[in-house]
């Protein structure tokens, strides 16, 4: 296998073979890469349900359907996204000409986490592919199978010396840290994700980190006619990925006091109506976790406020979807991350104070609003921040291709999917042409009044324009 | 009201957290998201700069004896015309971006709304001190964003004219200038921003880094390196000379990050082309450069003692075929050009930023790329030939911050080029758009029309990839 610097010494050589340049190289990664999503599909199903009991169902909307709709739209739009753009040269600009050519940033770093290891080690993977660039990917250890997975299928489809997996926990992440990357992309918690921004500071290495936070779900009044679609949602969008262990799954949700246990019903009956039998929710991850959940619910003002569910299966490491109606807002479950199963319900006495409510806290990485109030929608866009904002649903926001997938203050920074991907692993160079003709003595010393006094009277009119008169771009 | 410590030395840790305090309560109050807060600001800065224009070259000429022709070209003008093009274009930026959808996810419509961050720091450098504060600022107003500004201390004259002129143009509950030096900096890095940007070199930029990283603050790092030339034998000779020589000499002395920082070219050819340079630089600056008025002073005595030490050692000095002449006196040193230094030496391996050009000659031009791409990547890169082919490869083969062919440093003052580093060079960019974009945030947004919703075919696709849905 090899050190860490012997790894990296054979990636930096493939790069600069210049063999990741070419679109025909890029092309066959991400073919090859679309096959082994295709082909080893069991043996991503299984190591998900290893991981975390993920169902297939489940693991093939979030995972390999995911993957395997942005592998096509990369692959659709690879020339696309690869051909330099050419600028508007401020008037006259012969001959000049100004593009913009993208270009890899070189060799970067992936640490992909836990909760959709597969998806979010292979998703960043397209876009680094696509850039042109030579990768190392840190699956989670806390999913080993998975990560397992990856060290095996990677090598058998895709460029060996392009694309290295290194298996282990924090100590093999530490030493990857110490190396100089292009780039790093971090998944995962803010608290990692500062040791991972401090690491790459040494290097001056740009990063992106994609974190978490508590996406809130803010449920208006709806028409009865609505509210069964609307509870369906919500509780997909809590307890379907990954049994609610998703950054952008919904953490809590905001309610008018008056319409709460309308709310709670329905999502009691939804739950029960999709999530009855529990072989369609994943398991906790591991025993930590589960402890930590667990520990939410300790506080007996916290316990106290459960209005469904409850249950922890500590052998089987599940927890039943749990619903809290108004727990203390200082308590842990309402101050940080859940990361699970449990569904605090917090009420309101207007619903317009959830704009207040969200403010007064860390901007999340996703906001949902179930409402047909374009007023409060249009405050909500306008008066919060957060990665996204997505209404009448949940989740979705992640599969478009188009938008960009990222969070904002304690949620993050930087972004992809889609070409925003291929953006995020690749440099664009600003590139301006001039020939030799027409070349204007003005803009060169000695200076004297005169060409001063010629500059200012030109430039009175259009500044840029008569700075290119002098530039000699125009005469 | 002089709330920030207005004594140098007086601005500590809580002063510092205090100014942020009040400038995002500013900002939650919502005034910087209006896009007449952001225009009335930006119309009065473009009015400074008509107004004071006197009082900016001046303050340009006491911190670095620029010559009045490159304050106006280089500082206003170009500040002159951020304002101008921002304010054109400010509107279309703020709207929100439609995106496709498709079908599968199909929410049916989708949008890219921008928003400000927040509260903004920008440190900014000391050779184009005026330019670099004025302009990151411009951006993080048009962005809608409150904005701290730490001018740099190596430039005082130009530090407290902003720190004077700003309150009388600007809205101050939302755009402060904090004046000082390392301790006054360490203190505004300390608190938690919604973005820096920091123009510099690459050593503190590390340290603006690890600071942000507390806060998981995103940062641009415009930093610098070493820009190199190739000049190749198919020129025109005395207009590639005089484009690299008004490029070095012509900004700020060689005291800037984009400038010409050494020259390759091969040995054949290196003869003609010092002679060709030798004939510009009488021309641009007389018989006794060191009497010109057209040339930039070195700023201060540190950086004249650290350019001088690039010159001193023994296997460089024999090296000087033009110039050398220095003046410790006047902070002066004459254009310098040296041939064939050892790659190894200092001024090879150091950012040189003065007016010292060390040409390197190599037997075959390609081979200037190997030696380019062997060094960490600079802001710019130029290249002076008439060879298409040699052209196509410099692009696709040498990877820096911005290129500029057959000219040197002009891709920076087209707004519609990204304008930031690489690798060593820095990271993130900003000029024109690409100035509101770094400074805004760009939340995604869907919706889901219940009119689109053709229910049963719709249903049944989601039922194949598993959503459960009404």
């Amino acid at each position: 296998m090899g050190t860490v610097e012997e790894r990296l010494g054979e990636m930096r050589e493939a790069f600069r073979s210049g063999k990741t340049k070419c679109e025909k190289w890029r092309r066959s990664q991400l073919m090859a890469l679309l096959a082994l999503v295709r082909e080893e599909e069991e043996g991503i199903f299984s190591a998900l349900n290893r991981d975390l009991g993920k169902h297939r169902a489940e693991a093939f909307r979030d995972e390999v359907g995911v993957l395997i709709k942005s592998i096509n739209f990369a692959l659709s739009s690879l020339k696309q996204w690869m051909a330099p753009k050419s600028v508007k040269v401020p008037l006259v600009s012969f001959p000049s000409s100004a593009t913009v050519v993208p270009e890899p940033l070189g060799v970067v770093l992936l640490f992909s986490s836990w909760n959709f290891p597969i998806g979010l080690a292979l998703e960043p993977i397209i876009g680094a592919f696509s850039a042109g660039n030579v990768v190392a990917l840190k699956p989670s250890e806390l999913a080993p199978s998975s990560a397992e997975f990856l060290a095996e299928a990677i090598p058998r489809y895709l460029d060996g010396a392009a694309v290295k997996v290194f298996l282990g926990g924090p100590s093999v992440g530490s030493q990857l840290l110490e190396q100089r990357w292009d780039k790093i992309l971090f998944t995962g918690s803010p608290r990692v994700g500062r040791v991972v921004m401090a690491a790459a500071a040494e290097h001056l290495t740009p990063v992106i980190l994609e974190l978490g936070g508590k996406c809130p779900a803010i449920v208006d009044s709806i028409g009865s006619s609505e509210q069964k679609v609307a509870a369906k949602r919500l509780v997909a969008g809590k307890w379907g990925p990954c049994c609610g262990q998703a950054c952008v799954g919904i953490d809590y949700i905001l309610v008018e006091r008056q319409f709460a246990s309308t709310l709670i019903d329905m999502l009691r009956r939804t739950v029960k109506s999709l999530y009855g039998d529990s072989r369609n929710l994943s398991r906790i991850v591991n025993r930590q976790h589960f402890m930590r959940l667990e520990g939410l619910l300790k506080d007996p003002s916290v316990s106290a406020s459960v209005v469904h569910g409850g249950r922890f299966d500590s052998d089987n490491l599940k927890i039943e979807p749990t619903i809290l109606l108004d727990p203390p807002l200082d308590s842990e479950i309402m101050t940080e991350e859940v990361f699970g199963p449990l569904l605090p319900i917090i009420t309101l006495e207007k619903i317009g104070d959830s704009i207040a409510f969200v403010r007064d806290r860390p901007k999340p990485l996703a906001i949902y609003v179930f409402s047909n109030d374009e007023a409060l929608k249009k405050r909500v866009v306008a008066e919060t921040s957060s990665g996204s904002v997505t209404f009448n649903d949940t989740m979705i926001q992640f599969a478009v291709d188009t938008l960009p997938f990222g969070g904002v203050g304690g949620s993050g920074f930087g972004r992809y999917h889609g070409k925003f991907s291929f953006d995020a692993f690749s440099h664009e160079k600003a590139v301006m042409r001039r020939q030799f003709l027409l070349d204007f003595p003005l803009r060169y010393p000695p200076w004297n009044e005169t060409k001063l006094r010629f500059l200012r009277d030109v430039f009175h009119f259009d500044y840029f324009g008569l700075l290119l008169v002098m530039m000699g771009l125009k005469k | 009201m002089d709330g920030d410590g207005e004594r140098k030395g007086e601005f500590d840790g809580k002063a510092a957290a205090e100014l942020v305090g009040e400038l995002r309560q500013s900002f939650w109050n919502g005034k910087t998201r209006s896009y007449d807060w952001r225009t009335d600001q930006l119309r009065s800065l473009a009015r400074m700069l008509v107004e004071k224009e006197k009082d900016i070259i001046d303050a340009l000429h006491e911190d670095l004896g620029k010559p009045e022709m490159e304050s106006f070209i280089h500082e206003i003008s170009l500040a002159k015309d951020g304002c101008a093009r921002t304010l054109k274009e400010l509107k279309s930026w703020m709207k929100p971006q439609k995106v496709s959808t498709s079908i599968t996810t199909f929410p049916s419509s989708a949008e890219i709304v921008s928003e400000p961050l927040g509260v903004v720091l920008v440190i900014s450098a000391w050779n184009y001190p005026f330019l670099l504060s004025l302009e990151p600022v411009v951006g993080a107003i048009a962005a809608g964003n409150a904005v701290v500004l730490k001018p740099s201390e190596i430039a005082p004259a130009t530090s407290s004219l902003l720190k004077r002129l700003l309150p009388g143009y600007v809205d101050s509950s939302s755009i402060r200038v904090v004046e000082g030096g390392v301790p006054e900096t360490t203190a505004l890095l300390d608190q938690k921003w919604d973005k820096i940007i920091y123009t510099g070199n690459s050593k503190v930029g590390r340290i603006v880094m690890a600071a942000a990283a507390k806060h998981l603050t995103p940062v641009v790092l415009e930093l610098g390196g070493k820009c190199p030339v190739v000049v190749d034998s198919k020129v025109d000779l005395d207009v590639a000379t005089k484009r690299i020589a008004v490029g070095k000499w012509g900004c700020n002395n060689g005291q800037a990050c984009i400038s010409p920082d050494y020259i390759i070219t091969e040995r054949e050819f290196a003869p003609k082309l010092i002679e060709a340079m030798k004939s510009t630089l009488e021309i641009f600056y007389g018989k006794d450069p060191m009497a010109s008025k057209d040339l930039s002073r070195i700023v201060n005595s540190n950086h004249f003692k650290r350019i001088s030490k690039l010159l001193d050692s023994d296997k460089v000095s024999e090296k000087i075929v033009h110039g050398g002449q220095r003046d410790e006196q006047a902070l002066k040193i004459s254009p310098t050009l040296l041939l064939d230094v050892p790659q190894d030496s200092l001024i090879m391996t150091e950012e040189i930023f003065g007016p010292l050009l060390p040409i390197i000659t190599v037997d075959d031009i390609h081979q200037s790329f190997d030696i380019i791409n062997s060094r960490p990547k600079p802001l710019a890169a130029y290249l002076f030939t008439k060879d298409k082919k040699l052209e196509e490869k410099f692009v696709r083969g040498v990877s820096a911050g911005g290129m500029s062919i057959n000219e040197t440093v002009l891709h920076i003052t087209n707004p519609g080029l990204p304008f930031g580093g690489v690798g060593e060079s820095g990271m993130g960019a900003y000029h024109g758009k690409f100035s509101f974009d770094t400074f805004s945030h760009k939340k995604a947004k869907s919706r889901l029309l219940k009119a689109l919703v053709n229910g049963d075919i719709i249903g049944i696709i989601l039922a194949l990839i598993g959503w459960p849905r009404a």
